[in-house]
This record gives C-alpha cells, sequence and structure tokens, in this order.
C-alpha cells in the first residue's frame, strides 16, 4: 500500500489504472482527443476543467457508459475492455454521479444494494444480511444512517454519503466523484474531503475527483490533471501550483478569477419583501417570515444549500408560485402574488436556474423564443394575430446585441449550444427597461467564457440602476457579484451581510447551520 | 401553408427541424415522403395478409386476390361520382375529428376521447333535432347543430378541467370517459330519448334538423364544415396569438407559465375545442347521414381520428389528405367485400399498419434509404404528451 | 335487525348492508367470473408499467388472444381426439389453443416492446396501434371463418371445491367463489400472490421497481435496463393471453368480433385503482364487477320497500359506468391519490447520457487562444 504522504512519483510498479490516448468523437464535436491519465492506488487525483471540456465523457468512458473510439485502458498493468457499468463495477470501479443516481422512493438498503442483491435462497433478497453490512460500513466512516430510511426523505449531503456507500458496498478501489460539492457547504465539503482521505490511508482506495473548483482541488487532490476541449493541457502536483496557474491552464488565457465589479452607487430600494411565506407543492411552508430590500443599483445575493426554500422564494417573487402570505412591493406599487406577466410590464426579468424549464422552448424558433414575453401586444401582434415580420425584426435585434452565434433567426433553439441558448434567456429579459432583474443560478453549467459574459451584462444593469436579486448555492458567485449577501436556511432568511467584510467561511458556516450552534447535517432526516 | 413558424409533427424533438436553406416545396416534399412510403408498404403487408388468408376466401391460395381487393377499393371510393361524393362524406367526420386530436396534440394532450365527445356530439345533436322537429330547417339545424357542438365541447371540457385542476392525466380520463359515453347514450337512447314508432332502441327520425343534401345521394353540406375548419384551424394554430399559447403550453408548459400564458385556461380550451370538433364530425355524422341516434351506436371514427391526426402530424393540411385518404378507403370498403369478398376490417388493419411504419419509422427508412436525422434510432412518434406519471399540473 | 332498519334516514344503509350480506354469496360466483378477465389485463399492464413502459394495448393484446385461442383449439379439435387429458376438463385442443393464446399476445408485446423501448415511439401510440390492429384482424378473420362455421372445441371444466371447505360457516362460500373456477382463474389466484410477493421482496422486484422509477440510476449499478424492461413486457403478455383465452376457452366457448369489450381498459383503470399491486388490482377488478353484479341482482330481487324501489329506479347503465367513474375520481385525487411510477411513459435512452455529455456543436466556445 502506498503511503499517500510521500509524493506519488516515489511509487513503483505500474500505476492502478492507466487510460491511454483515449478519443472520443460525437457528430461535430471531440470530446475527448487523446486524453492520457495513470492513476495510482491510494491517490486522490483531480480531474480540473470547465464545464464541457470533456471530464465526464473521460469518466463514462472509463464506467462503460460510453465506448472510445479510440485509446485503451490499462487496470493493474493490464489492458482491458470495460463493457458497461456493470463491467466496470466488477474491476472495482465506482462512480458518484453529479446527479445522484438515487431511486428516491426505495430505500438506503435498497438503493445500495441495488444491482448487488445478497440473496437468502434463489428467489427473495437477504435483508438482514444487507442491513447488518450497511451499519457496519456506516459505522467506520462515521456516517450511520437508518438502512430503512426513504431516500427522498434525505438531505442533499446524506444522499451523497448514501452514494458513498453505495461504492464503499461494492468494494470499490476506484472511486470517481463528479462534482461532489456542488451541493454542498463548505462545512459538508471539509466532512467528506476528511472522508475521502480517510478511504485512501484506510482502504488504499484510489479517488478520481473532478471538479472546476481551483482552491477545492488545491486542497483535496494528490495530483492534479487539467484538461481542456478534449485534451490533457497539463499536469500539477498542488504544491508546486496555485489557483492563477492553474486557471491559466484550464481557461488557455489569463483569467481575472473575480469579475471587475467595480464600485455600486445603490439608491434607494425599489423592491421590498416583507414577512413573506410560501408553500411547496405539497403544501408545506418552506419560506418563512423572509424579508430584505434591494436597492437601485445594488446586487443583492442570497446564498444557501439548494433546498432550503430559494427555489420557492424566487418562484413566489415572479408570480410563478402562490404567496401564502407576506407583501412584495415593487417600485412602491403592491405586487403580491402578481402575474409573471403583469411583474414583466412593469421591468422584472427572470433569468431561471433550469432555463430548459422556464426559460426556453427548445423545439421553437429563436424568434418566437426571444418573443415569448411580448407575443401579445404591438408591434409582435395586432388584436389575436401575429406579426411575424416584427417578431423576426426583433430576434434579429436581439441576437446582435447580446451575441448570439446562431446561423440564423429562424433555426430551434435546441440547435444552439448550453451557453447561447443561455444567452437567449438573458437577452430576451435584460431587455427593455428594467427595475428589478432576478437571476437565479444564472451560469450553471455554462463555460466560463458565457459565465464572464453573463457576469458583464448583471453588473452592466446594476451600474444601470437596476435592482438586481441574485439567487444561487454557487457561494463563490454570489460572494464574487454581490454586494450585500444573504443566507437561505430552512426557509428563513438568516441574515444579511456586507459582502466586502464577510468571506466564504462565514457565510458557509450560516449556509450550514443557520447561524447556531447544532450541526443539523448529522441529522439523516431532513426535509 | 402558413406553418413556417413550427415542425409540424407533434413531435418536440429540437433537432429535426429542416435545414433554413431548403425551400418551401423541398420541405414539404421532404414531409411527404415518409407517410406515403408507410402508405406503401402497408397496402404490401395488407396484400400479404390477403394472400395468405386467400384459401378462406376462396379455397385457395389466389395471388390476384389484393389487386381484385384494392382495384374494387378505389372504385368504390373514387370510380364514380357518386363514390367520390360518398368519399367527402366519410372523410367528413374524420377530418373534424382529426382537427381535435391534432389541436391536442399541438398542446401536449393526447385526446383519446375523440370517440366519447364524437357520441355526446352526435347525442345532443339528435336531441336538439328531435325537440326542434317542429320548426323550420332554417331554425332547426343551427339550434341542432350548435347542441351538438356544445355537447362535444363539454364533453372534452371534462378531461381538460380535471386534467388542469387535479392532473389527472387525459389519457386514462377520457377512455374512461368513452366508456361513460356508451352508457349514457345507452341510457338516453333507450330511455327519455326513445322513438315511439321505432321498433328497436334510438331516437325519433330526425325530420326538420337533418343537414340538406348539397350534390349526389349523400353529399350533405357537413361536408362544407370540414372544408372550413381545415383553414380555420391552420389560422388557429399558425397566425393567431391564441394558437402560439396553445403550441408553448404543448412544448413547455413551464416557459408558458413564466410567458404569461395561462396553462390551466388553455388545457380546458383546447381540450373544450378539440372536443367541439369531435361533436361536430358526431353532429354532422348523425344530423347528415343516420338522421337519429341509435343506443348501441357502433363506430370507430374517433379512434380513426387519431390514426388521421398522426398520419397528417396533426397539423391541419396533413389531417386533411390523411381524412380523405381514410375516408376513401372506408367509402370504398363496401364495394371491397362485394366484389373480393374481403370483409371491411380490412381497412382498420391497414389503418394500424400504416401507423405502425410511422412509429417505426426506422424500418422504412432503411427500406427506401430515406435520408434520417442521424443519430440513434428514435422514432418519429416520440412522446407527445408529457409523461404519463407528470399528474401534479401546476 | 328491523329495528335497525327503521331508524330515519340511517335505517336504509343499515338495510342496504343487510341486503348486500344476503346477496353477496349468491353474486360473488359471477362478480369473480367477470373479474379474472380483467384482473390479468391488470396484471400484463402492472408488469409494463412498473417497468415504466405505458400500455393501453392490453385490450388489443386480449382480443388477439381470445381469438387465437379459439381458432387455434378449433382448428386441432378437429384433428385431435377432445378427450380430456388431465383435471379441469383439460383437453388437448384447449391445452394448445391456450398455448397459442400467450404465444400470440407475447409476440404482440414484444412488438409493443420494441417500439416503446427500442424504436423509443410513443407509447401510448403504440398501444393504440395494437388496439386497431387487433380490432381489424380478429374482425377479419373471425367474418371469413365465420362462413364455414368451424365447431367449438369446447371449455375448462371448473375446480370442485371439496364440501367441508363450502360448508365452513360465515364464510365457505367465498372458497366456493374463488375456487371453483377453471385453470386459468386459478392461475390468476396464484399469479397475484406471487407477483405480489416477487415485487417487494425479490431481486427482480426490486430491481423493476429501480427501472420503472429510474432508469438511469438502475443503469449505472450494472442494470441492463432495455434487458429488463423488454423482459416484463414480454412476460405480461403471458397474462392478456391468459385473459383473451379465458373468454373464449374457459368463460365461454364462441369468439365475437370485438368481445374483450373494453375490458382492456377496464383492467387499466383497475390497475390504477389497485396502486399498481397486483393485489391492490385484483382488489379493483372485484370492485368493479361488484357493481354490475349488484345491478343484477337489484333487478331479479330488489330489497323490500323504499330502498329496492329507489335502487330499481337507478338506471342499469349507471351501475355500467361507475368502475369508470370511480376510476376518475381516483386519478382526480378526490378519494386518495394513486401515483403512477416516476418514469412510466418515458422512453430510456442511453445515446441520450452520451450526447449530453459534449457540449453542443459550438460556434462559440471562448475565444480561446
Amino acid at each position: 500500500m502506498t503511503t499517500p504522504d510521500l509524493p506519488p512519483a516515489a511509487d513503483s510498479g505500474p500505476p492502478l489504472l492507466e487510460m491511454r490516448g483515449i478519443t472520443k468523437r460525437y457528430p461535430g464535436v471531440v470530446a475527448n482527443d487523446a486524453i492520457s491519465l495513470d492513476v495510482r492506488a491510494g491517490e486522490i487525483h483531480a480531474l480540473l476543467g470547465e464545464n464541457g471540456a470533456g471530464k465526464s465523457t473521460l469518466m463514462n468512458i472509463l464506467y462503460g457508459l460510453a465506448v472510445p473510439d479510440e485509446g485503451e485502458i490499462l487496470l493493474n498493468g493490464s489492458e482491458v475492455e470495460i463493457d458497461g457499468p456493470n463491467d466496470a463495477i466488477r474491476r472495482g470501479i465506482s462512480m458518484v454521479h453529479q446527479h445522484f443516481m438515487l431511486v428516491p422512493v426505495l430505500s438506503v438498503a435498497e438503493n445500495i444494494l441495488l444491482g448487488e442483491e445478497p440473496m437468502a435462497n434463489p428467489l427473495f433478497l437477504d435483508r438482514r444480511d444487507a442491513h447488518v453490512r450497511i451499519r457496519k460500513l456506516g459505522a467506520q466512516f462515521g456516517f450511520e444512517v437508518d438502512p430503512d430510511a426513504k431516500v427522498g426523505s434525505l438531505s442533499v449531503g446524506w444522499q451523497q454519503r448514501v452514494e458513498i456507500l453505495k461504492a464503499l458496498y461494492r468494494n470499490a478501489n476506484i472511486l470517481v466523484l463528479d462534482e461532489p460539492t456542488a451541493v454542498l457547504t463548505p462545512q459538508e465539503t471539509r466532512e467528506i474531503f476528511a472522508v475521502l482521505r480517510q478511504l485512501t490511508k484506510e482502504l488504499g482506495t484510489s479517488v478520481i475527483f473532478i471538479s472546476h473548483k481551483l482552491y477545492e482541488v488545491l486542497d483535496i487532490a494528490d495530483r492534479i490533471t487539467v484538461i481542456r476541449r478534449g485534451k490533457v493541457v497539463g499536469s500539477r502536483i498542488p504544491s508546486e501550483t496555485d489557483e492563477e496557474d492553474l486557471a491559466q491552464l484550464m481557461v488557455g488565457r489569463d483569467v481575472q478569477l473575480t469579475v471587475d465589479r467595480g464600485e455600486s452607487h445603490p439608491a434607494e430600494p425599489v423592491f421590498s419583501v416583507t414577512g413573506l411565506n410560501v408553500s411547496d407543492d405539497r403544501g408545506h411552508p418552506v419560506v418563512r417570515d423572509v424579508s430584505f430590500e434591494v436597492r437601485a443599483g445594488e446586487i443583492l445575493g442570497i446564498a444557501g444549500v439548494a433546498g432550503n426554500g430559494q427555489d420557492e422564494m424566487v418562484e413566489a417573487l415572479v408570480g410563478l408560485r402562490r404567496v401564502a402570505s407576506g407583501g412584495v412591493t415593487l417600485g412602491g406599487r403592491n405586487v403580491t402574488g402578481a402575474s409573471p406577466r403583469s411583474l414583466h410590464q412593469q421591468g422584472v426579468g427572470f433569468v431561471p436556474a433550469d432555463r430548459h424549464r422556464y426559460g426556453i422552448v427548445l423545439s421553437f424558433p429563436l424568434t418566437d423564443n426571444l418573443a415569448l414575453n411580448d407575443y401579445y401586444h404591438p408591434p409582435y401582434a395586432r388584436g389575436m394575430v401575429r406579426n411575424d415580420d416584427a417578431i423576426l425584426e426583433n430576434a434579429e435585434r436581439i441576437i446582435g446585441e447580446y451575441d448570439i452565434r446562431t446561423p440564423s433567426a429562424t433555426v430551434s433553439a435546441g440547435t444552439l449550444s448550453g451557453g447561447n441558448q443561455q444567452k437567449v434567456v438573458v437577452g430576451r429579459e435584460f431587455d427593455g427597461n428594467l427595475t428589478l432583474l432576478v437571476l437565479e443560478q444564472p451560469t450553471r453549467g455554462l463555460d466560463v467564457g458565457s459565465i464572464e459574459f453573463i457576469h458583464r451584462q448583471a453588473i452592466g444593469k446594476r451600474d444601470a440602476g437596476v435592482a438586481v436579486l441574485l439567487v444561487s448555492a454557487e457561494l463563490d458567485e454570489v460572494l464574487e457579484l454581490s454586494d450585500r449577501v444573504g443566507v437561505m436556511y430552512r426557509g428563513h432568511l438568516v441574515t444579511i451581510l456586507d459582502a466586502r467584510t464577510t468571506n466564504r467561511e462565514e457565510v458557509g458556516l450560516l449556509m450550514a447551520t443557520g447561524g447556531r450552534d447544532a450541526a443539523p447535517t448529522a441529522e439523516p432526516v431532513a426535509s | 401553408m402558413t406553418e413556417g413558424t413550427a415542425p409540424a409533427t407533434p413531435v418536440a424533438a429540437p433537432k429535426d427541424a429542416p435545414p433554413a436553406s431548403d425551400g418551401p416545396v423541398a420541405r414539404i416534399l421532404a414531409k411527404l415522403v415518409l407517410p406515403a412510403a408507410a402508405i406503401l408498404l402497408a397496402l404490401i403487408v395488407g396484400a400479404v395478409i390477403m394472400i395468405a388468408s386467400s384459401p378462406l376466401v376462396s379455397g385457395s391460395i389466389d395471388f390476384t386476390l389484393p389487386f381484385r381487393a384494392y382495384a374494387a377499393l378505389v372504385t368504390g371510393a373514387v370510380g364514380s361520382p357518386n363514390a367520390i361524393i360518398s368519399t367527402l362524406a366519410a372523410s367528413t367526420p374524420l377530418i373534424l375529428a382529426g382537427l381535435g386530436v391534432g389541436i391536442g396534440f399541438k398542446a401536449g394532450l393526447f385526446n383519446i376521447g375523440a370517440q366519447g365527445q364524437f357520441w355526446m356530439g352526435g347525442l345532443a345533436a339528435a336531441a336538439a333535432g328531435v325537440a326542434t322537429a317542429g320548426l323550420p330547417p332554417v331554425a332547426a339545424i343551427p339550434i341542432a347543430v350548435g347542441a351538438g357542438l356544445l355537447g362535444g365541447a363539454a364533453y372534452g371540457f371534462i378531461p381538460g378541467f380535471l386534467k388542469a385542476f387535479t392532473g389527472a392525466h387525459e389519457v386514462v380520463t377520457t377512455i374512461m370517459l368513452n366508456y361513460i359515453a356508451v352508457q349514457i347514450l345507452a341510457w338516453a337512447a333507450s330511455g327519455p330519448l326513445r322513438g315511439e314508432s321505432v321498433s328497436f332502441a334510438r331516437t325519433e327520425t330526425i325530420t326538420t334538423a337533418i343537414l340538406p343534401v348539397i350534390v349526389g345521394r349523400e353529399g350533405h353540406i357537413g361536408i362544407l364544415f370540414a372544408a372550413a375548419m381545415v383553414p380555420l384551424a391552420s389560422w388557429l394554430l399558425y397566425r393567431s396569438t391564441l394558437g402560439f399559447e396553445i403550441r408553448t403550453v404543448g412544448a413547455n408548459p413551464h416557459a408558458a407559465r413564466y410567458a404569461g400564458m395561462r396553462p390551466r385556461f388553455l388545457i380546458i380550451l383546447t381540450m373544450s375545442i378539440a372536443g367541439l370538433l369531435a361533436g361536430l364530425a358526431g353532429t354532422t355524422e348523425v344530423l347528415g347521414q343516420l338522421h337519429h341516434i341509435p343506443a348501441a351506436y357502433s363506430t370507430s371514427i374517433g379512434f380513426d381520428a387519431i390514426a388521421v391526426a398522426l398520419l397528417g402530424r396533426s397539423s391541419p393540411m396533413g389531417i386533411l389528405f390523411a381524412g380523405l385518404l381514410f375516408g376513401a378507403m372506408r367509402a370504398g370498403s363496401g364495394l371491397m367485400q362485394i366484389q373480393a369478398g374481403i370483409p371491411v376490417q380490412m381497412v382498420s388493419v391497414l389503418q394500424a399498419v400504416i401507423l405502425f411504419f410511422l412509429a417505426a419509422d426506422v424500418i422504412v427508412r432503411a427500406i427506401f434509404r430515406i435520408r434520417g436525422r442521424g443519430i440513434g434510432s428514435s422514432s418519429e412518434m416520440q412522446t407527445i404528451t408529457q409523461s404519463y406519471a407528470d399528474q401534479t399540473a401546476k | 335487525m328491523d329495528v335497525l332498519y327503521d331508524l330515519p334516514f340511517i335505517g336504509y344503509v343499515f338495510q342496504l348492508a343487510g341486503w348486500l350480506i344476503e346477496i353477496l354469496p349468491i353474486i360473488a360466483p359471477t362478480i369473480v367470473a367477470a373479474a379474472v378477465p380483467i384482473a390479468l389485463g391488470a396484471l400484463c399492464g402492472f408488469m409494463n408499467e412498473r417497468s415504466g413502459v405505458v400500455n393501453i394495448g392490453i385490450e388489443g393484446m386480449m382480443l388477439t388472444a381470445a381469438f387465437v385461442a379459439w381458432w387455434t383449439a378449433s382448428i386441432v379439435a378437429q384433428v385431435v381426439p377432445g378427450d380430456v387429458i388431465g383435471p379441469l376438463g383439460i383437453t388437448a385442443p384447449l391445452l394448445i389453443g391456450l398455448l397459442a393464446a400467450v404465444g400470440a399476445a407475447m409476440l404482440v408485446s414484444l412488438v409493443h416492446a420494441w417500439l416503446s423501448i427500442s424504436v423509443r415511439a410513443d407509447q401510448i401510440i403504440s398501444g393504440t396501434i395494437i388496439t386497431i390492429f387487433a380490432v381489424g384482424i380478429t374482425g377479419y378473420l373471425n367474418l371469413l371463418i365465420s362462413q364455414s362455421a368451424p365447431p367449438s372445441a369446447g371449455q375448462f371444466a371448473r375446480f370442485e371445491v371439496p364440501e367441508w371447505l363450502v360448508n365452513i360457516p360465515v364464510i365457505g362460500w367465498l372458497f366456493e367463489a374463488l375456487f371453483a373456477q377453471g385453470p386459468i382463474g386459478l392461475s390468476l389466484l396464484i399469479s397475484v400472490v406471487l407477483l405480489q410477493v416477487l415485487l417487494f421482496r425479490s431481486r427482480w422486484g426490486l430491481r423493476t421497481r429501480a427501472v420503472g422509477e429510474h432508469p438511469e440510476a438502475a443503469e449505472t449499478v450494472g442494470i441492463d435496463v432495455i434487458a429488463l424492461r423488454y423482459r416484463n413486457v414480454i412476460l405480461g403478455g403471458i397474462f392478456a393471453g391468459l385473459a383473451g383465452a379465458y373468454l373464449t376457452i374457459e368463460f365461454g366457448n364462441s369468439f365475437q368480433g370485438e368481445m374483450t369489450n373494453g375490458r382492456g381498459f377496464i383492467a387499466l383503470a383497475a390497475l390504477i385503482f389497485g396502486r399498481w399491486t397486483p393485489v391492490g388490482a385484483f382488489a379493483a377488478a372485484l370492485l368493479f364487477t361488484a357493481s354490475d353484479g349488484i345491478q343484477r341482482a337489484v333487478r331479479f330481487g330488489p330489497p323490500e320497500g323504499a330502498l329496492g324501489e329507489f335502487l330499481s329506479s337507478i338506471p342499469t347503465q349507471f351501475y355500467s359506468s361507475l368502475p369508470y367513474l370511480i376510476t376518475i375520481i381516483v386519478l382526480a385525487g378526490v378519494v386518495g391519490r394513486s401515483v403512477a411510477p416516476a418514469a412510466v411513459g418515458r422512453p430510456f435512452s442511453r445515446e441520450k447520457r452520451e450526447r449530453r455529455a459534449p457540449p453542443a456543436t459550438d460556434a462559440d466556445e471562448p475565444a480561446a487562444a
């Protein structure tokens, strides 16, 4: 067993895993271009790259979910062909996907043993044996979880632990984690990191850690391989590199790690929320007594672990969900419970977290997508009749202004890249005379170029005197852009801090605990 | 046709928008290739079935049977002015109900209830027709037709309302409502509406409210209703803001809601329009052809309308042609049975096989080497409706 | 008793309950007999929907099987002697007819599986095609065959329930109603119990539930989603086959066009009402057919007095509509909500996931270098 403290280069013998010259092409794009990667026993190897760089494709190939066009995979020095996830699991490879692969209606135990079921006899499952093993594994790593709890009732942090238990249950010696910290607080992240280190030390497990967060990679990895546009562009050892260096490698040019947000000049409050209460689909209160104000010309950021009521709050503020009680005013007018259309007429723009849900109609051409808010009134319609000329003209103008790369205004939105689709949403929502802009995770899943573009646009709107409300589970984004930062915790807006004086740790702690000393992440069943 | 703004298929497959460089003629041709190939293959399959079953018809294997059968089918459908008129009459309800199903598809709704809406429209028209026996036609006809429209619309409203406010999936509710409609019809036409003067359970013969014949023996004025509804539906879907709303709700109900449209209202409205059109189909049959409604009214027009809408890819023009085709088969099937001894049920077989080849377009593309959209083997007819399990409409 | 009946209003409830208890043993056998094909059809739907495939083609599958069972048995009977060769009136023609029916329904299921799973066509369209085709082809062939008036091969016999079981006081009639059935009816009872247990206790059940709820998750732990769906849909065909055969060689002995008469759709309703479990679906089927049984009882021997007059005044069509009405009410969530497996109707695609991994063709990757 290797000593992880030593530089991995001192290791002898063949690496545990070696991927050589892996190439994978999709129509119109080379996702992996002759990527080589080796992983030694007991090391944590980080795969760094921005969204769309090809990290997930590479790992899908390793996990047997995709077949490479060229290249080979070696395990313990001998070439293998991985024929589906089953084969990968048999060879000791396990993967924790970014979107958890858990069945919500099944219990923890059922999820863990699915695919690897212990049998009491040829027909029936041996549940008792499974429970014993799960409890034992949980105890070893400090997360005891009730095997009979329904996975759907667990918090995100605990669901991730179940995912890791799944891998342990399968005796994985290579554990792949795809963006595992995206949904966690800094504190939860630390806990998971501790588990990963324990795994490598005690069991000699190798970990492939996929991320685009530089400081995390520097913190956890023994070695770092950087991928850009399908190619390996460099390898680093954390002690010999820093964030600037990695960022430069990852993006391929000098990047500013933080946007230059300049000075904001907030004026008087134009948007105020008082005592807002909102319920979720099942009627449970999920937003409780939330009050805040956004001033013209400032960005108010709301941070929080996903699922603490932010989604429902945003939906209520933009008219998509019923307000149970409380008041909302915009420019002095009461807009509590106003419809999306009337809010839009009063200068509210909204960039949703899930653009495929609220933002865009994939099968419609850009013309219709860009007229989605205004199709019903002149010049886009006369009475009930559409004016296709005006709709086209509007689309071409926005396409130009927001630099949307498309062959024409009449192709369907589904043919565009993710970044361009988001620009369609941004172009439509930022257009016109705005008073308030609501941004909900506006850059999720985008490449650095698109992220920079959208951040610049948001700052631009702020400087033009628009009140901006930014709600995001990406703590970094909130801290980068906001003038003030609020934290949502279990439906409450815990506090609002000055962005200039706060830091990641402080906000992270609030996200995790709501400002109380209790450590709620230790409760297996949150809801 | 003015449908340049949307793919005419009911499918929300983003990548199948034809390249913008193709001319409109090429685009329309491209759309016709697949249905034409499917029809051709279905005729071949039908011929094989006929040959295989020919011992049952004539005692020995008979390779000429399909030719005689199809010849009779064509003659019966378009062989004479009267045949053409009966084709038009048979197509009328198929086109009307097909438009109803097609508009539903555009809104992401799978209306299996056209059959029930057809019956309820026909029943309402018959009830009004019997009740207005004392009025002159000029008053009786509008009243009876209006009742038929309302009857169908009301029966379409129910599943729309249930979907919008409780999330109950329209596929299941409309199936159930079809069977409830059978019972309502049986009850009404053998109970309160039963004709005194007739021997079996049906309503009195409608006298003043029957649709006047304008051409031939059975060319009633209802044919013009269908002819008028096609451009109207096309205008509604592609030129009006309401149609845009309907299509948006179908393509992405969440985006529609954020765009200020009212999905609940639109779902209810669309289902009511669908019911109205199917009800009109029932009305033209009852007032134009039967002149009464029987307690046990066995017909499959509402189901065939689904086939019509699918073959026509839910575009009104497509539905017009698909309706004419199926109407022709229906009109010609009688002669086919008489002259070639092939039971009329062969028409249902052909319809099902056409749909099969449309759904399994991979086969058609392979046989005719049609260039497809490429990736994978996904059907043209991918999930039209949202997930069956998506029970909570918000 | 009469004291209770005389209570104002509530008395009618007591009288109705008393009357039902009185007639139930009498009408129970017909209720069970009518419920068998519906419950079998529901089991077919269960196998499909639990693994994530909608099947509204059960009606067509049953109709096909009903025809094939009858026709095959009839043909075989003209060649092979129809001697009883086993218990429950099993003869060679009937047995071969039954197997042929099951085989035919499995073949139709294979088509449904191929269209729904491999071609990823809309599953509701696939079901519609199957039903239209079945109505057409069975009607077509039946008309051609009936010209030669082929003989019937008869039908299966009922199991004779031991006297002592039937004579158990209070509940003896229950055994009579449930077990005095032919081989197909008895196979339903076994299947319901077996599938219910397997669903929650076996590896197959666990995997099926996972595939019906979250196929992507199942795939990542090495379960072959496509193979499992194929297998379950095709095995589901067995039950549709049994349901069809029941109509033409067990309950009756002849075939008429469209004789399934919507039973395949009621089966779907029973599945939903029974919350996608075998036992629930069977219970729902019994409840549905009880409605018709009660209607008959009202016609032939209504309870006395005002209650009887009231029940008799309700049109028979109302009783016939009840199953459909109840299903709508349940679906609408008025009386408890029935929630389908999450992935039902959603085609599973391995490529989709692969395609999602790389960015869409990009004209605008960050202006690099």
